[in-house]
């Protein structure tokens, strides 16, 4: 069992607020696919952030259990994903996702 | 040998084999096999009908009621206690009509191979013959009237379809009418003529079902009560004797046929009511109806007054078929019937007088017309006309016997006439093809094979021929010692007995009428030999013909010998060497066995004498005056008769044949026809269609639709309620899909507000309570 950290608690989750803050306004305001992709990783990594810090705080093993859950599943989908928008720019040889608002092809 | 009479199906049965097998299989066989089918399933009728004849003496002449394998019962309705079986009856009449059929039917399926020689159609003609056999054999062995009416309607089915056989011939007429066309015009009019009688049939039957429960003529284990009158009064006697006379009586006679009833309730000397619903007739005002009807039947089958006009035009037929069907069996099939219910004709007074005066009548008007006929066929068949009235008469005249035996007779020479009238027509059209061909220039001539006008001398072309011929007419005519003579002479000496010893004038009616018909019998048939025979060839034609193959003239021969001695079936009694030769009233007694009125006929010298005189005085005057034709050697145009002052009219009249026709198409078929354009055009079309369904039932019926349709339909439901319905979803789906843009950062959005807002909601209980969630 770890010590409490040193590093209080808030600083941890106004960290993890502030990167998911910047990860919406990313996926919100970025056009650019892989951009908004690594937005929403951000989004993902503030959540685990916030996770971890509080796994930390109650000193319990919940918190990192779901962490690894999701970095498992943001694994496959960055796979998905990235292959979602390799084979989006080959047919429309743009990866912006405003050009994404039909479904043509 | 009383096992023999169990063979009786065999007389239906094997002609509808033979039909069926030249049905499915003629066309396979050529002419030969089907010939050789069609007269072998007929000669093996007649085999079985003269075991019948011979089994039926070792019974003792009694009857025998037959089942037929396979057929259990026919018509069986138990909850009405309906019982109608199929089954056969042997007895003296019905094996007499078998074999007369068969018998005659099998030399005529031997003529027509050699008749239809050549024909496209060789097979179904044989078909065609073949089930004529079966339905006519259905008739007479029958047990109960229905079973015979099925007889007599298939029978004048295969009439209909051997008159109309040849119904594509092209010849066409100098009106204009092909003759394919008159031969199915004829076949057509034989159908509808006999519609009438039978309809009269049917009426007989249901009248007779009504009043007596049953349809069988006897129950399979009952004999026919004698006529002779003690029988009859000894019988009564056991059921008067009871006191509750009509329960008692309708359980006696439960188990009786009809005609041992009405036997049995005529001859007890009591009335009788039959009950028609509100309405009580007396038994014997039925019995009369139900004769007369019958009468109806018998006039329409056997061609007398007024219905016997289907029968000059069916000569339309193949000659075998005129033989057959339309001289010698179908046309005699009323004849039967009447004779089959003498016991009803014998106690319905009015209706024997009746039936005698149309028979005699039929008899005299046919033998007048026929003296003026030029068609060698047409001559034959007024004769035939002729001859039934006599038989009717007879029947009339209560002489059942006789009335049989003239049938019988008249089944032998008239048939024999037909068949050598066959032949003289095939004589005349090979002759004419032989003319054709060596001279070319006959080509638009008109050539009727069958106009008398243009034969003569074929008495030395044709010997066989000619002689049958003569023959059969002095066997028509009734020439000692020939067939016609004896059972012709028998009919005269009944109505002479009927009228001097009876006193009613229905004898006396019949037997001047009679001895007349007598008279120009004689005289038209020699006026056909001298025509046809005598003389000089009128026509290349006749020149070229030749005699006709043996397979036509073996029947002729056979029905000639038949001719000759056929009288002696019935030899009188008391004549010197004839009656030690051939016994007395042989035929009568055989008869008298199943038709129980049967009564032997006295032989009146004087009677016979006078008609034969009168026999022998037509021939002669026939021969005298067509002597000078004879020797003519162009076509005749006139007739003697037509060039004398005196007779002329008479000879137009009957050239004319008494225009019954023409007055049945101005007094029937014209106001019928006027009646149904009447309610064609006007009553059905005009006002029925027009006026009724159009006015009335059609237009207010388009209105109203119309109305509805426009003002409600479109204009209410449509764009009203509909509207409602149709345009509501529509206006708010299309507000609400323009949320949907495909920008997906709206729809990020949109996620991220609702997580907030759910967090809110979370977080906040007091707003939560304030948005009610």
């Amino acid at each position: 069992m770890l010590e409490s950290s040193p590093v209080a608690i808030e600083l941890y989750v106004l960290l993890s607020a502030v990167l998911f803050v910047m990860g919406t306004l990313g996926v919100l305001l970025r056009r650019n696919a892989i951009l908004i992709f690594m937005s929403i990783e951000l989004m993902l990594n503030s959540a685990n952030l916030a996770l971890v810090a509080f796994a930390r705080q109650w000193n319990t093993i919940d918190g990192h259990l779901m962490v690894f859950f999701v970095i498992t599943v943001a694994a496959a989908e960055v796979a998905v994903g990235l292959a979602l928008i390799v084979a989006i720019y080959r047919t429309k040889k743009s990866i912006s996702i405003d050009d994404l608002h039909k479904f043509e092809g | 040998m009383e096992n023999v009479l169990t063979a009786v199906p065999l007389v239906v049965f094997i002609p509808l084999a033979g039909m069926l097998i030249n049905l499915f299989f003629g066309k396979y066989f050529g002419e030969f096999g089907v010939g050789f089918i069609g007269v072998t399933a007929s000669g093996l009728a007649f085999v079985v009908a003269a075991l019948l004849w011979a089994g039926l003496r070792d019974n003792n002449f009694e009857a025998v009621v037959v089942n037929p394998p396979l057929f259990d019962g026919w018509i069986s309705i138990p909850s009405a206690n309906l019982e109608i079986p199929w089954q056969f009856r042997v007895d003296t009449l019905s094996v007499t009509m078998m074999l007369v059929v068969s018998g005659v039917g099998t030399l005529i399926h031997l003529y027509a191979v050699g008749y239809m020689h050549g024909d496209p159609r060789f097979p179904r003609f044989f078909v065609y013959l073949n089930l004529f056999l079966v339905f006519m054999m259905t008739l007479v062995t029958g047990n109960n009237i229905l079973m015979m009416f099925v007889g007599w309607e298939g029978v004048g089915l295969c009439s209909y379809l051997l008159i109309g056989f040849w119904f594509d011939k092209s010849r066409v007429f100098p009106d204009g009418v092909s003759e394919g066309w008159k031969n199915s015009n004829a076949a057509r009019k034989a159908m509808i003529v006999n519609r009438i009688g039978d309809f009269g049939v049917l009426l007989a039957i249901f009248l007779t079902f009504w009043t007596f429960g049953t349809l069988d003529f006897y129950k399979p284990d009952e004999q026919p009560i004698g006529g002779h009158a003690e029988e009859a009064e000894e019988h009564a006697l056991v059921i008067a004797s009871t006191d509750e006379v009509i329960a008692e009586e309708e359980h006696d006679l439960s188990n009786m046929g009809f005609l041992n009833q009405a036997q049995v309730l005529l001859s007890d000397g009591e009335e009788h009511q039959v009950k028609f619903g509100s309405v009580d007739l007396s038994l014997k005002a039925i019995v009369t109806l139900i004769t007369l009807l019958m009468l109806l039947g018998a006039a329409g089958k056997s061609a007398q007054i007024p219905l016997f006009v289907w029968l000059p035009d069916a000569m339309a037929g193949p000659t075998p078929v005129s033989a057959l069907i339309h001289a010698a069996t179908m046309v005699t099939a009323g004849v039967y019937m009447m004779v089959r219910a003498n016991v009803l004709f014998h106690h319905a007074e009015v209706s024997s007088f009746i039936v005698t005066v149309i028979g005699a009548t039929t008899a005299i008007m046919a033998g007048f017309i026929a003296v003026g006929q030029w068609d060698v066929k047409k001559v034959l068949a007024y004769s035939t006309v002729s001859q039934l009235g006599f038989m009717v008469a007879a029947v009339g005249l209560g002489a059942y016997a006789a009335a049989i035996f003239h049938l019988v007779t008249h089944a032998f020479f008239k048939a024999l006439l037909f068949l050598a009238s066959g032949s003289i027509i095939h004589g005349m059209e090979h002759g004419h093809h032989h003319s054709h061909d060596s001279h070319h220039a006959h080509h638009e001539e008109e050539f009727d094979p069958q106009d008398m006008r243009t034969m003569g001398g074929l008495r030395r072309k044709m010997p066989i021929t000619y002689w049958t011929y003569v023959i059969g007419t002095f066997a028509l005519a009734g020439i000692f010692p020939f067939a016609g003579f004896w059972s012709k002479d028998e009919i005269l000496a009944d109505s002479f007995r009927v009228f001097w010893d009876e006193g009613e004038l229905k004898g006396i009616f019949a037997l001047m009428l009679l001895i007349t018909a007598a008279g120009f019998t004689a005289f038209y048939m020699w006026r056909q030999v001298s025509l046809v025979f005598y003389g000089e060839p009128r026509h290349e034609a006749g020149e070229h013909a030749s005699e006709s193959s043996l397979l036509m003239t073996l029947p002729l021969m056979i029905l000639a010998v038949l001719s000759i001695f056929g009288g002696f079936l019935n030899t009188p009694s008391d004549l010197p060497l004839l009656t030690d030769l051939f016994g007395a009233h042989k035929f009568t007694d055989w008869l008298g066995h199943s038709v129980v009125n049967a009564h032997a006929g006295e032989f009146l010298w004087w009677l016979a004498l006078g008609a034969l005189g009168v026999a022998v005085f037509a021939i002669f005057a026939a021969r005298q005056l067509y002597a000078d034709e004879t020797t003519s050697t162009v076509r005749i145009t006139g007739d003697p008769l037509a060039r004398n002052p005196q007779t002329s009219q008479a000879f137009a009249l009957a050239n004319a044949k008494l225009l019954w026709d023409e007055m049945y198409f101005k007094y029937l078929e014209n106001p019928f026809n006027v009646a149904s354009r009447f309610l064609a055009d006007r009553v059905d079309w005009q006002f029925w269609h027009d006026f009724f369904h159009h006015n009335i039932v059609y237009l207010p019926f388009d209105q109203g639709a119309k109305g509805i349709s426009g003002n409600v339909d479109k204009v209410v439901i449509d764009k009203g309620i509909m509207m409602v319905f149709a345009r509501g979803p529509w206006e708010i789906a299309r507000r609400v899909r323009r949320v949907q843009t495909g920008f997906v950062r709206i729809y990020a959005l949109t996620i991220l507000l609702g997580t907030v807002l759910v967090m809110i909601a979370i977080l906040f209980p007091d707003i939560r309570d304030i948005l009610g969630i």
